[in-house]
């Protein structure tokens, strides 16, 4: 009943509120959490065209996904965490030492 | 009532979103996270996917919002660590960005894909069940399920190996 | 037994190996003994080759070197009657200056290097007389160049010795330049380079007297004067004499120098296919023959005076091989090798007793203090003069009489001979006088300390002076009651060049005595001469010097020719060069490099600008890509 594009339109809109995030955020917590939150848009892209082809194959994607997605957000956050006690701060304005 | 729990679960994601990007207390976004994981949950149960429904409950709001989560109180941030005064420019700019993305993509998805019902085609009552997907896990996709776990494995090695403490292979604090 | 001639030359190769690269563990003793045995043990078998070669010539190859196409070239070697002299004689002098560098450079820091560096020069050396093709014969013919220019300068902490060095190789690069285009134009000309093969076609391929035949050989020639210093290219000689004296002993007198001979005598049937060639090389023989006697004269050195005797009989040589007395020139070679090596020894011993002093002036009354080095030094003054009945004698007086008999000879080869013979007694006389007779001229304080060489250099030097007596017997003349023996010895190597020449009439005996008693007043008088000025103190030299100071300036000073070769090649190329380094080395290869660098690192700065480190700066170009990418996509689409 609910057309198709209604969820695409969803999953756009959180993906692009996710981008403007990971743009606008100085924190790199927010950033990450920016990630997460575009990684679940695609995700319910995915889920919504399953249902459509009637293939629940996708789900297994899906799952796939939250798999990388925790092990990202494990190693993610490690980098913080060690970033913070290297330069006691976690603002990616002040880590610009690979500058060219 | 369908469209209704559809506007209303998409308006709650929608609105913790742009919550989660403006906030300026990283606990605050964490929280606005998990709105929006609890608000995408009920979108899947809608399009008849149970188990993944239910993993996002668990794992994603359970366990990975529990690690942001348990990071933040343990950094503890004051304002003045994760800056949270952002140059109005670039904040501009990032959402502008954002903005023609979204658009550029409902573009895409309206052409392209017709605006026909999403549960058009019918399907079998376990369509999504944990045991379904648990078929599939363990058959079809056995290789790729498995590669995970190296995967998870390697991710706990790596993070034991960042963030744990090693007094005396720190280096002096600024090099540049 | 033939087949492992190839090891003649690796036994050198050896030894510098292991005294190039193990020298600082090894004493001085081992370095030595290392050195000494490796070249006797070369002449070892090159002794027993010449023995069991009988009749014909053997080829061995030892492995492929080049193969391109139809260009191949082997490590291949060809023992024939010829090489079997040449090694004997390379090896054997080789050895005993082996062991007389061992006293001779007792004190010397750099002992092994030193004779890593003569293994390596026997080694090459051994090659070039041992090789089966021109390319072989080329690479040892540049390697004794190597040799050459290391050991003239061993002692490179003195300017001069270093200039000398450099002067030697870049004169030798002259004469190796025409060789190597002599060497293209028989590739390109025969299809290969194999003596035999070469030496087979030839005949047939030209006529007598073919322009390019001419030309190969004027080419071939013209790298004989830069090894064998002639005309126009022997400049780099006297000054090689910075090198230590065993140095010039071997690779300056006896063997290195006389590489020229064994080339031409080796190619003897392209020369006999071409008589203005063969002209061409009597002349310059003949000419630096006398040239170089000439400049010997006046010099004080007692080492230059030995340089320029060296010239003037490699001067002898040549004029054999331009007569077609080829074997005359090979058999004056060897026996050039023992006394010549004989007087550097001596002169060695010379300056080693009187602690580096080669002046001649500074020398005297020597004859009480070096009794050994006396004697064999006067048999090898003798030896050189031609004295009747020693080797300088029948060897140069076979070559006298070919430049006279031979139908390409003529009286005026043979006057000029003879002149020079008699310069010759007397230059060497004149220095034999000089350092061994008379009062000494040297202080006192040196006079108690001059002594007698080490057991290690007499030794050799005795050696020698039993060679300079006895080995021109084997040659010793039919006129004489000999059997001429060395030349049939060597007559199957030159018997293709034989039957292109014209033969020459018979001569009567009464010609030849009298041709030989000629040229043996004419020594005695050069003997006569010396002896009066400078044995019973005359003041003739000096009177001669005043009256005409024109002429004692123009010798004394080797008749400018450095100087003139200096002004007329030597200035050009270098106010050339600089000029190019100045405009267009600086200007334009440096500019459009610093010009490239100077564009690559403008590039490279704005490149780097965008790197700015910032992460949400590079997030942001990301997205902005995405965003395009995804607008293409939609044009392109709808």
């Amino acid at each position: 009943m609910i057309p198709l594009s209604h969820y695409l339109l969803v999953s756009a809109v959180l993906f692009g509120l996710g981008t403007v995030g990971v743009l606008i955020s100085r924190n790199l917590i927010t950033i990450l959490m920016s990630v997460e939150l575009m990684l679940n848009a695609a995700n319910l892209a995915l889920i919504s065209f399953a249902r459509w082809h009637a293939d629940p194959g996708a789900h297994v994607f899906v799952f796939i996904i939250f798999v990388v997605a925790a092990a990202e957000a494990a190693v993610g956050l490690s980098l913080v965490i060690a970033i913070f006690r290297r330069k006691n701060t976690v603002d990616v304005d002040e880590l610009n030492i690979l500058k060219g | 009532m369908d469209f209704a729990v559809f506007w209303i679960a998409a308006g709650v994601a929608g609105a913790a979103a742009i919550n989660l990007i403006f906030q300026s207390k990283p606990i605050n976004s964490v929280l606005s996270l998990v709105v929006v994981l609890f608000a995408l949950a009920v979108l899947y149960l809608q399009l008849s996917a149970e188990f993944i429904a239910a993993l996002q409950i668990i794992i994603y709001a359970g366990a990975i919002m529990v690690l942001f989560l348990f990071v933040v109180m343990l950094l503890n941030l004051n304002q003045d660590q994760f800056g949270s005064n952002r140059k109005p420019g670039l904040r501009s700019f990032g959402v502008l960005i954002g903005g023609t993305l979204i658009i550029e993509i409902s573009l895409i998805a309206r052409a392209f894909v017709s605006s026909s019902p999403t549960d058009g085609q019918v399907v079998a009552a376990e369509f999504g069940s944990v045991a379904q997907v648990g078929r599939l896990l363990f058959g079809e996709y056995l290789l790729p399920f498995e590669l995970t776990s190296i995967l998870l494995l390697i991710a706990v090695a790596g993070a034991l190996v960042l963030a744990g403490k090693r007094e005396e292979a720190q280096p002096p604090e600024e090099r540049s | 037994m033939l087949n492992t001639i190839w090891l003649i030359p690796v036994f050198p190769l050896i030894g510098f190996m292991i005294n190039g690269l193990f020298g600082r563990r090894l004493t001085r003793y081992g370095s030595g003994v290392l050195g000494c045995l490796t070249v006797f043990a070369s002449f070892i078998l090159s002794l027993l080759a010449m023995l069991f070669l009988g009749e014909g010539p053997h080829r061995f190859t030892l492995a492929e070197w080049i193969v391109a196409g139809r260009f191949t070239v082997s490590f291949g070697f060809l023992l024939d009657h010829l090489s079997a002299v040449m090694a004997v004689t390379v090896s054997g002098v080789a050895f005993l200056i082996h062991v007389y560098s061992t006293g001779y450079m007792a004190q010397d820091e750099r002992f092994s290097r030193y004779f890593a560096y003569l293994n390596l020069f026997v080694f090459f050396m051994l090659v070039l007389v041992l090789a089966d093709n021109f390319l072989l014969l080329y690479m040892g013919w540049e390697g004794v160049g190597l040799c050459s220019y290391l050991l003239i300068g061993f002692w490179f902490q003195k300017d001069s010795a270093a200039n000398a060095g450099k002067k030697a190789f870049i004169v030798n690069r002259i004469g190796d330049f025409g060789f190597a285009l002599g060497i293209m134009l028989i590739f390109w000309k025969f299809g290969s380079v194999y003596f035999p093969e070469v030496f087979a076609a030839a005949p047939e391929m030209f006529v007598p007297g073919d322009t390019l035949v001419t030309a190969i050989c004027l080419l071939l020639f013209l790298g004989a004067t830069g090894k064998s210093a002639q005309i126009p290219l022997y400049v780099w000689l006297p000054d090689a004499m910075e090198g230590p004296t065993p140095v010039s002993a071997l690779i300056h007198a006896a063997t290195m120098v006389t590489a020229g001979v064994y080339m031409v005598a080796r190619c003897s049937v392209l020369f006999a296919l071409s008589p203005t060639a063969l002209l061409v090389v009597a002349i310059i023989g003949a000419a630096t023959a006398l040239f170089a006697a000439t400049m010997a004269t006046v010099q004080n050195d007692i080492k230059r005076v030995l340089a320029y005797s060296t010239i003037s009989q490699l001067g002898y040589m040549f004029l054999a091989c331009g007569v077609a007395a080829f074997s005359a020139a090979i058999f004056h070679l060897m026996t050039h090798a023992f006394f010549k090596a004989l007087l550097f020894l001596g002169a060695g011993s010379v300056i080693h007793a009187l602690h580096h002093e080669q002046d001649l002036r500074h020398m005297g009354g020597l004859r009480k203090y070096l009794p050994a080095t006396f004697l064999t030094f006067g048999v090898a003054t003798l030896a050189i003069s031609g004295f009747p009945g020693l080797a300088g004698f029948v060897s140069k007086d076979e070559i006298l009489w070919s430049s006279f008999a031979s139908p390409l000879g003529g009286v005026a080869f043979w006057v000029v001979g003879v002149l020079t013979a008699g310069l010759t007694a007397f230059y060497m006389f004149r220095l034999f006088f000089l350092a061994f007779y008379g009062k000494s001229r040297f202080s006192e304080e040196t006079a108690t300390k001059v002594h007698e060489s080490p057991m290690s250099m007499t030794g050799p030097l005795v050696i020698l002076g039993i060679l300079s007596f006895v080995g021109g017997w084997i040659g010793w003349p039919k006129v004489l009651g000999g059997g001429n023996s060395f030349e049939h010895y060597l007559a199957p190597v030159f018997a293709a060049a034989e039957e292109l020449l014209p033969h020459g009439v018979n001569h009567a005996h009464s010609t030849e005595f009298l041709l030989m008693g000629l040229s043996v007043g004419i020594a005695l008088l050069g003997f006569i001469w010396a002896y009066r000025w400078y044995l019973r103190g005359s003041t003739a030299p000096e009177n001669l010097k005043n009256k005409f100071p024109a002429v004692y300036r123009l010798v004394q000073n080797k008749y400018y020719i450095d100087e003139f070769y200096h002004l007329v090649i030597v200035r050009p190329i270098v106010g050339g060069s600089r000029w190019l380094w100045k405009y267009f080395d600086e200007l334009v290869i440096d500019g459009s490099v610093n010009g490239l660098a100077a564009f690559v690192r403008q590039l490279g700065q704005a490149g780097a600008q965008p790197q700015n480190g910032y992460f949400r700066g590079y997030a942001a170009t990301f997205a902005l890509g995405s965003v395009a990418v995804l607008a293409w996509l939609i044009y392109v689409l709808s």
